[in-house]
C-alpha cells in the first residue's frame, strides 16, 4: 500500500464533518484543523460547553512487568516509582545532557502496568533504557483510540454515559469505566487548561463511542473541534508544544536548539531526590547554577499595539488564529528572547504569547518590546512578562 | 612563438569544462580540447536507439557543488535538476522497502519493517548531517599537505586542526568510527532491517571494488550523503535531458566566459620544452601552445600516456602506477516499449519516479562482491536503477520509456578478459536478476546497451573503467589523491596541472576538482 498518511479510527466520522476541508498532519495522521469554516465556535465550545477532540495520533506505549516502574522512573524526570495506581503524571524526559527529548504523560494502570503518551516515537529510547530490566514495552499507538472531551459541560456529558460516579475522579487521575457498555479508561487530563477528560479505548469501538458521545452531548452543546481551536486553548493554558515551543534534543542540530526542563519552566517535574534517572547529573549541575533561560508568558499591551496601527490610519489588527513563529523580544534595543507561539485570546481579550527569555528579563512585570509587523513595517510594541497560565479556571481542578 | 592561449584543458568532461569556465571567468584565454565529437566525458546524453535518449554513463546528479551552480550560473545555461524522491528496494519475498522524501510517509513505511529502525532513521539523519558538516570544509578546500612546512599548508593544517577540535568529543568519536569502519558494521550499529542496511550500504561501495564489509566503506557512505545535505539547492536529482545537459550547461557557461572548445581534437601528448608543459600535440601532429596545460584525464592517462614517464621522477611514476582504478561496475541501458511491472508494487506509481535499488541485504551485496573478488562478474549484481522517462518524459517517445541500470560488480580485470560474449552474458545476468522482480521486463525491451568497464575505458578513456577516475577509497582521498605531496592539482612538471576526478575531492559529477584546480592555477599565475 502506498497510502502516504494515516487516518485515525474516528476518520469515518470526522471526515464528513470537516466541511472546511482544512486538514493538517499530526504524527503521520491527518486530523482536522477546523471542522467548520472558521475555528471560532470550536474554540468557544472549549470554554463554554464541551469540545470533542480526536487525539488518537498521540504515541502510546504500554509498559508492563516487574521492573516497569523502575524503567519509567529511570527515563522520566518525575517520581514514577511512587505514583499511585490511577495517578497520571505529566512529565518530560531528557537525554544524558539533561536536555528535553519529549514530554507526555505516564499513568499507572496497575502496580506493574503503565501507559505512556508521547509526541514522538519513543519505543527505541524505552527499549534501550530497559536493557536488563523485566519490563515489556508495547507500542499500542495504532490500536488505542483517544478522544479529549474538554469544557465546562464535559463532566455532565460523560456522567450521562458512565457506569460510575465521575465526580470523584480528581485532576490527573484515571479510572476504568464503561460508557454505554464500551470499555474505556477515563483520565481527568487535557491540553486546554479547562475541566476536561481524555478517553482511551480500543480502536475497534472508536466510531461507536464517537456516536454515543455526540448523541448524548448534543443537548449540552458538544462540538467536534480541530487543532486551531486547541492551539489557542493550550496557549491560554500556558502549555508548551514540541517542535513549536521547543526542539527535541533528538532533532536539534546544534546545542543552542536544545532546552532543559528548567529552561522550560518545568522545575516542578524534576525530582532530584530520585536515586537515578537519565540526565540527573547534568540537571543537578544546572539546578546548582540556575538555568540561563526561562519559559514565560508575555502579554502585548493593547495601547502600544493600538498606537502603532493608529499611526498608519488603521484599527488594530489581531491574529485570527494562534501563530507559531519565532518573534523577537527586545529590552532597550537589545534582543533578550523570542516568543514561539501566541495569539489573541477571545476569552481574556488579551494578546498573549509564550516566550523564551534570558534570566534577567524573565521576572513577571518586566516590560519588554515585541516585534509586530504593521503595514509591512517591523515595529515594536510594549509587552509585559506575566505568569503562566494565562487562564486557570477553578473548574479545571474542582 | 607566443602562446595563443593562457591555458589548454585536455578533456571536455564536466571537470575540464568547470576548470575552463573558472579560468575564462577570470579573464584567461582558454582552449578545451576534446577527443570525442561531443563534450561531456562520462556525463553524456545520447540517442543510442532512435527516439530514446540515454544518460549513457553517469545518470544522476547528487554532488554537483552548489557554488559551481551559482558561480557559473548553470541554471541560466539550461541546467534543470528534477527531483528523485524515493528509493524502492524490491525484496525476494515479494515485499519491498521504500524510502520516501516525506518524513511521515517514510516513517510509516519503515515502521512496517521495524519500529526501532523508523525511530533510528531520524537520529541517524541528524548524525550524518553533523558528520557532513564536520567533513564539508575539506571538500571545499585545497588539501593541505601534512608533510609540508610551507606557510599555506601549515595554515591549512592549523585550520583543519582547529575545526576538528571544535567538533567536540562526541562528534569527533563518531567521525573516527566513520573513518575506520565498514559500511555494514557502521549500519549494524543503527538498524536491524536487512533491506535498509543493504540499500544504505550500497552507497559505500558504488564504483569501488570493495564489499559492504570492507573497512573504510563507511566513510564513502558519508561522501555520498553530502549530496543530500546541501538540500537547499536540490542538487540531488535527475538533470532534465539526462546528464549530458549538465555538461552542456557548463560548456555553455565556459563559452559565455570566452573559452574556446574544440571537439574531435584528440591530444596525443603534452608538449614539453625545457622541462615545462607548453602545449599539446594533437593526433596528426598539430601543435597548440599555451602558458600552461591542465589535464582532465585520469592520473594514469595523464602521466603515463599523455606525458610519459621519462619526464617524471621515478618514485612519482611508481606512485601513479600504484594508484588503484579497478573499475567494478557496468551499465545496462534499456529502451522499453512499456513500463516494467514490479510484482511487489504492480502498476505505475510514484515508486517508479525514484531510484530502484536491488540490494535486499548486506549479504546479497557481499556475495555479489565475493564473485568479483575472484575475477568474475556478479551473477546477481547490485543494481541502482532509474527510469528517466518517468521524470522527464522527453527522454523517450510518448508512452515508451528508458531505463538506466547501474550494475555492480563487473570487474575490469575479468578472468579471461572482457569479450563480446562476456559482455552479453553480464547483460543477461543483469536482466535475469531484475526480471525476478519485474517479470514483464524481458517482453518490453526494445533495445539493450550493455557497457562494461572495458567499454568505459575504450569509449571515454577512464582507466580500467573506474567511474571516479580512481577508486574512491580512504587511502586515495584528500591529501593522498592521487599521490601524496601532489594532491594540489600541481604536478612535478611545471606548467602541467590536473583537474579530473582523480584529484581531490573525487568523482560523482561534483565539479569540485575542476573548480579547485582553476583556483590553484589562478593563484599560481596571478
Amino acid at each position: 500500500m502506498l497510502g502516504a498518511l494515516k487516518t485515525t479510527p474516528f476518520h469515518a466520522r470526522t471526515a464528513p464533518l470537516c466541511v472546511s476541508h482544512a486538514w493538517r498532519r499530526w504524527a503521520g495522521y491527518v486530523v482536522a484543523s477546523s471542522y467548520e469554516l472558521s475555528h471560532e465556535r470550536e474554540y468557544h465550545a472549549i470554554r463554554s460547553a464541551a469540545a470533542l477532540f480526536d487525539i488518537s495520533p498521540l504515541y502510546k506505549y504500554l509498559v508492563s512487568g516487574r521492573d516497569a516502574a523502575q524503567l519509567l522512573d529511570r527515563v522520566m524526570t518525575r517520581d514514577v516509582a511512587h505514583a499511585q495506581v490511577g495517578q497520571v503524571l505529566y512529565t518530560p524526559w531528557c537525554d544524558a545532557a539533561g536536555k528535553v527529548l519529549d514530554d507526555g504523560t505516564v499513568v499507572r494502570l496497575g502496580e506493574d502496568v503503565f501507559r505512556m503518551t508521547a509526541a514522538d516515537p519513543n519505543l527505541r529510547w524505552l527499549e534501550d533504557n530497559g536493557a536488563g530490566l523485566d519490563a515489556e514495552i508495547e507500542d499500542v499507538s495504532e490500536r488505542t483510540a483517544a478522544l479529549a472531551l474538554q469544557g465546562p459541560a464535559a463532566r455532565m456529558i460523560l456522567q450521562q454515559l458512565a457506569d460510575s460516579d465521575l465526580s470523584a475522579l480528581g485532576f490527573f487521575r484515571l479510572v476504568p469505566a464503561r460508557l454505554r457498555d464500551i470499555p474505556v479508561t477515563i483520565s481527568r487530563t487535557g491540553y486546554t487548561g479547562d475541566l476536561g477528560y481524555e478517553i482511551w479505548l480500543d480502536a475497534a469501538h472508536a466510531v461507536a463511542l464517537w456516536d454515543t458521545l455526540v448523541e448524548t452531548g448534543t443537548s449540552y452543546g458538544i462540538m467536534p473541534a480541530g487543532m486551531l481551536a486547541l492551539d489557542l486553548a493550550r496557549i491560554e493554558a500556558g502549555l508548551m508544544l514540541i517542535d513549536v515551543d521547543y526542539v527535541s534534543a533528538r532533532r536539534a542540530l546544534i546545542g543552542a536548539q536544545t532546552s532543559s526542563p528548567f529552561e522550560l519552566d518545568l522545575r516542578w517535574t524534576v525530582n532530584l531526590e530520585k536515586p537515578n534517572f537519565v540526565g540527573k547529573r547534568a540537571l543537578e549541575e544546572e539546578a546548582a547554577r540556575g538555568p540561563a533561560w526561562q519559559f514565560t508568558g508575555v502579554e502585548i499591551e493593547w495601547n502600544a499595539l493600538e498606537r502603532l496601527y493608529t499611526d498608519v490610519g488603521l484599527a488594530p489588527r489581531l491574529p485570527v488564529a494562534a501563530w507559531r513563529a519565532s518573534v523577537p523580544l527586545y529590552s532597550g534595543g537589545e534582543q533578550v528572547g523570542y516568543a514561539t507561539s501566541g495569539g489573541w485570546s477571545p476569552l481574556l481579550k488579551k494578546y498573549i504569547a509564550l516566550a523564551h527569555l534570558g534570566n534577567r528579563w524573565a521576572a513577571p512585570g518586566t516590560v519588554l518590546e515585541m516585534e509586530v509587523t504593521v503595514e509591512h513595517r517591523r515595529q515594536r510594541a510594549a509587552a509585559k512578562v506575566v505568569k503562566k497560565p494565562f487562564f486557570n479556571p477553578e473548574r479545571k481542578r474542582a | 612563438m607566443p602562446a595563443a592561449y593562457d591555458a589548454i584543458v585536455i578533456g571536455g568532461g564536466h571537470n575540464g569544462l568547470v576548470c575552463a569556465s573558472y579560468l575564462a571567468r577570470a579573464g584567461r584565454r582558454v582552449l578545451v580540447l576534446e577527443r570525442r565529437e561531443r563534450v561531456g566525458g562520462a556525463a553524456l546524453s545520447e540517442q543510442v536507439f532512435p527516439g530514446f535518449t540515454f544518460s549513457v554513463y553517469s545518470y544522476v546528479v547528487s554532488l554537483l557543488r552548489p557554488e559551481i551552480i551559482r558561480d557559473l550560473e548553470l541554471a541560466r545555461h539550461g541546467l534543470h535538476i528534477l527531483p528523485l524522491e524515493s528509493t524502492l528496494t524490491p525484496l525476494p519475498n515479494g515485499d519491498y522497502l521504500a524510502q520516501w522524501s516525506d518524513h511521515d510517509q517514510n516513517r510509516r513505511e519503515l515502521a512496517r519493517h521495524s519500529l526501532r529502525d523508523a525511530e533510528a532513521y531520524d537520529e541517524f539523519g541528524v548524525l550524518m548531517h553533523e558528520m557532513s558538516r564536520a567533513v564539508k570544509p575539506m571538500l571545499g578546500m585545497t588539501p593541505p599537505d601534512p608533510g609540508s612546512l610551507a606557510p599555506r599548508d601549515l595554515i591549512g593544517l592549523a585550520r583543519l586542526g582547529a575545526h576538528f577540535r571544535s567538533l567536540g568529543a562526541r562528534k569527533f568519536n563518531a567521525l573516527s568510527k566513520l573513518l575506520t569502519m565498514s559500511a555494514a558494521d557502521y549500519l549494524d550499529e543503527w538498524f536491524e532491517t536487512e533491506a535498509l542496511k543493504g540499500t544504505k550500504s550500497a552507497s559505500g561501495i558504488i564504483g569501488t571494488l570493495a564489499g559492504p564489509r570492507s573497512p573504510g566503506t563507511a566513510y564513502v557512505l558519508l561522501h555520498h550523503y553530502m549530496g543530500e545535505i546541501d538540500g537547499v539547492f536540490r542538487a540531488w536529482g535527475f538533470a532534465r535531458g539526462g546528464n549530458g545537459s549538465v555538461s552542456a550547461a557548463i560548456a555553455s557557461a565556459a563559452r559565455a566566459f570566452g573559452a574556446d572548445i574544440r571537439t574531435s581534437a584528440p591530444v596525443e601528448r603534452v608538449l614539453i620544452e625545457g622541462g615545462r608543459a607548453v602545449g599539446a600535440v594533437l593526433h596528426g601532429g598539430e601543435e597548440v601552445r599555451a602558458r600552461l596545460v591542465v589535464s582532465g584525464a585520469d592520473p594514469r592517462r595523464t602521466f603515463l600516456n599523455l606525458l610519459g614517464a621519462e619526464h617524471l621522477p621515478g618514485e612519482f611514476v611508481e606512485a601513479i602506477r600504484r594508484f588503484r582504478f579497478r573499475g567494478a561496475s557496468g551499465k545496462v541501458n534499456l529502451a522499453l516499449d512499456a513500463l516494467p511491472e514490479f510484482s511487489c508494487l504492480p502498476g505505475a506509481g510514484p515508486h517508479l519516479r525514484g531510484a530502484i535499488s536491488v540490494s535486499p541485504s548486506v549479504d546479497y551485496l557481499e556475495r555479489a562482491y565475493d564473485e568479483a573478488k575472484y575475477g568474475e562478474f556478479s551473477r546477481r549484481p547490485y543494481m541502482d536503477i532509474v527510469i528517466p522517462s518517468m521524470i522527464d518524459p522527453a527522454m523517450a517517445p510518448p508512452g515508451k520509456h528508458v531505463m538506466s541500470i547501474f550494475a555492480q560488480y563487473a570487474p575490469y580485470h575479468l578472468n579471461g578478459g572482457w569479450t563480446d560474449a562476456r559482455r552479453e552474458a553480464f547483460g543477461d545476468a543483469v536482466i535475469d536478476t531484475l526480471a525476478e522482480y519485474a517479470p514483464n521486463l524481458k517482453s518490453v525491451i526494445l533495445h539493450r546497451q550493455v557497457i562494461t568497464p572495458a567499454d568505459i575505458e575504450h569509449a571515454i578513456g577512464l582507466t580500467e573503467g573506474n567511474i571516479f577516475q580512481g577508486e574512491l577509497s580512504l587511502q586515495q582521498m584528500f591529501f593522498l589523491r592521487p599521490v601524496p605531496a601532489w594532491a594540489k592539482y600541481r604536478t612535478p612538471v611545471s606548467g602541467l596541472y590536473q583537474c579530473g576526478s582523480g584529484t581531490h575531492p573525487g568523482g560523482g559529477v561534483m565539479g569540485a576538482p575542476g573548480r579547485l584546480a582553476a583556483l590553484t592555477i589562478l593563484r599560481d599565475i596571478a
